[in-house]
């Protein structure tokens, strides 16, 4: 159990004390949100789906939930690049608690990251439907930030250099990102819509979006279960191969 | 009697063999100089008795727990200071310290009291809460070998710890050690380019070439032998003089492309 404190907290205070990782990746999403919401919100208001940047938040939190956690994850590449993970491995620890304690303290900033960018976009003029369902919002943050923290991970043991790095951002958080319905609504007549369905962020975009504005495109009880089963099963994924890590 | 025991050691990395058949063993209580030119397969043997790699076939003890079968244990007997740093920049030297004695389980009430004696023992006691990126490589060397016997360990692994560093630090370093070896009897297992830093200080030494073990002994029977008059001497008549093409590792580039980042 203190393991799993001491490495959590450790990967906490590695983000605190890094201020330009903390105004960077609350720089971006902010800026998304005030790009398009500026762009693209008349277009969305004339085509009758209301306001955009009510549409729109949901979607930037999750951005920033999926690229906050997938970087925390992949930080294993960094510690075995600069050597902190060989300490920990030659520890008498199991690999299993390391794992567990990296990976909570990786969702936990991705979870604060969501909640700040939750905040921030109240000076956009969002307004929650109920700010008594917020904490729920922070839940789903929370398990969506394990999910991608996991994945994160598990992809970062099989790697072991920051082109690879490069290529998970490109070629998957950031398809993963544009295909989820973040930006724009969904529609089951069309591909996209059917693709979005094999996207995991599509049920943190639309659980956050029940949750904080009413609207939804699956249900509520759906997107949590399909989030709870995909982040069990790439915990278990995770755990597997970091356990495999060799050096 | 011996407390690290190697019987057969193997280790291939796909059709390369790295280390091949080798076995020694170690007295407990003794300084023991591990040498041999680049790419000879140190290294790769400490990552094997540390349990950081799986050897390919071969025994391996340290303080009579098999290395394979009881990780947990052997873990636990253990301290190391890696060839490359492994300590975490973003943290404090005190930090470092307290997250060493989590993970090898010290009770809280001693962990603080350790951390102070070994801290100033390395003289860093002054510097506790500055960030280890603003530490100089000797500074964090000294953080490392003061990490390494936090757990008060019977055997201390050091991959090259004097690399890289000046001839005053270098010297210091080998007093706390010899002075450590002798108060506390701990086991001292290392490796180095500088011979005469083994001809000093080491008490039994192997010499390692492309994977196999060429020779063992004292100083003096290795002198003796070989028929020279130093270890250096000894050592290049054993090893040969040709240079070895060792080829930069995926980590060295990555290291250097990060350094040329950092530097800006
Ligand atoms: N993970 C690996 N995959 C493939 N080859 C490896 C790996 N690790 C080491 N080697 C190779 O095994 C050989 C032995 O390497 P090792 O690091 O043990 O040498 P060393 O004796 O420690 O050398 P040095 O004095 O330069 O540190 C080298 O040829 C090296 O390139
Ligand atoms: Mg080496």
């Amino acid at each position: 159990m203190q393991i799993i404190y001491i490495l959590w907290q450790r990967q906490l205070k590695r983000y605190l004390r890094s201020k330009s990782r903390v105004i960077g990746s609350l720089a971006q999403p902010l800026f998304f949100l005030l790009a398009l919401g500026a762009g693209f919100g008349p277009v969305f208001s004339k085509a009758g789906q209301g306001n955009y940047i009510e549409f729109l938040v949901p979607g930037i939190i999750s951005m920033t939930i999926i690229f906050t956690s997938i970087f925390a994850g992949m930080e294993i590449i960094w510690d075995k690049q600069f050597g902190f993970l060989k300490e920990t491995l030659v520890a008498p620890v199991s690999r299993l608690n390391i794992m567990i304690g990296r990976t909570l303290g990786g969702a936990t900033i991705a979870t604060m990251q969501g909640t700040l960018v939750l905040f921030l976009s109240l000076i956009a003029g969002f307004r929650p439907v109920s700010w008594a369902l917020v904490p729920v919002a922070i839940l789903v943050m929370f398990l969506s930030s394990l999910l991608f923290t996991a994945l994160g991970t598990a992809i970062a043991s099989k790697l072991d250099d920051m082109q690879g790095f490069q290529m998970i951002m490109n070629f998957l958080v950031m398809p993963l990102f544009f295909l989820s319905g973040a930006i724009f609504p969904l529609d089951r007549a069309t591909i996209l819509g059917t693709i979005a369905s094999f996207d995991p962020l599509s049920y943190t975009v639309d659980a956050l979006r029940h949750i904080l504005t009413n609207t939804h495109f699956f249900t509520l009880a759906w997107d949590v279960s399909i989030l709870a089963i995909l982040t069990a099963l790439f915990l278990a994924i995770g755990s597997y191969f970091f356990s495999k890590v060799q050096i | 009697m011996s407390i690290i025991e190697v019987k057969n050691l193997t280790k291939k990395f796909g059709d390369f063999t790295a280390v091949k058949d080798v076995s020694f063993s170690v007295e407990k209580g003794g300084i023991f100089a591990f040498l041999g030119p680049n790419g000879a397969g140190k290294s790769t043997t400490i990552k094997m008795l540390t349990t950081l790699l799986t050897p390919t076939s071969g025994e391996l003890f340290i303080d009579g727990h098999d290395v394979k079968k009881n990780p947990r244990e052997v873990r636990h007997s253990f301290g190391i200071v890696f060839q490359d740093p492994s300590l975490d920049d973003e943290l404090t030297a005190y930090e470092n310290m307290e997250i060493h004695g989590v993970l090898y389980h010290v009770k809280k009430e001693i962990l603080k009291e350790r951390i102070k004696q070994l801290l100033e023992f390395v003289e860093l006691w002054d510097r506790k809460n500055s960030l280890v990126k603003e530490f100089s490589g000797g500074m964090k060397r000294r953080l490392e070998i003061a990490r390494g016997l936090l757990h008060h360990p019977k055997v201390l692994f050091l991959d090259e710890p004097t690399l890289g560093l000046d001839p005053q630090t270098r010297n210091h370093m080998w007093k706390y050690l010899s002075e450590l070896n002798k108060t506390e009897g701990i086991t001292v297992f290392f490796t180095t380019h500088y011979m005469e830093e083994a001809e000093r200080i080491a008490d039994q030494i192997a010499i390692i070439d492309h994977g196999s073990i060429v020779a063992s002994g004292n100083v003096e029977q290795l002198k003796t032998s070989t028929g020279t008059s130093s270890l250096e001497e000894a050592f290049l008549k054993l090893t040969g003089r040709n240079i070895r093409d060792e080829d930069v590792s995926k980590t060295d580039a990555m290291r250097m492309r990060h350094q040329a980042w950092s530097r800006k």
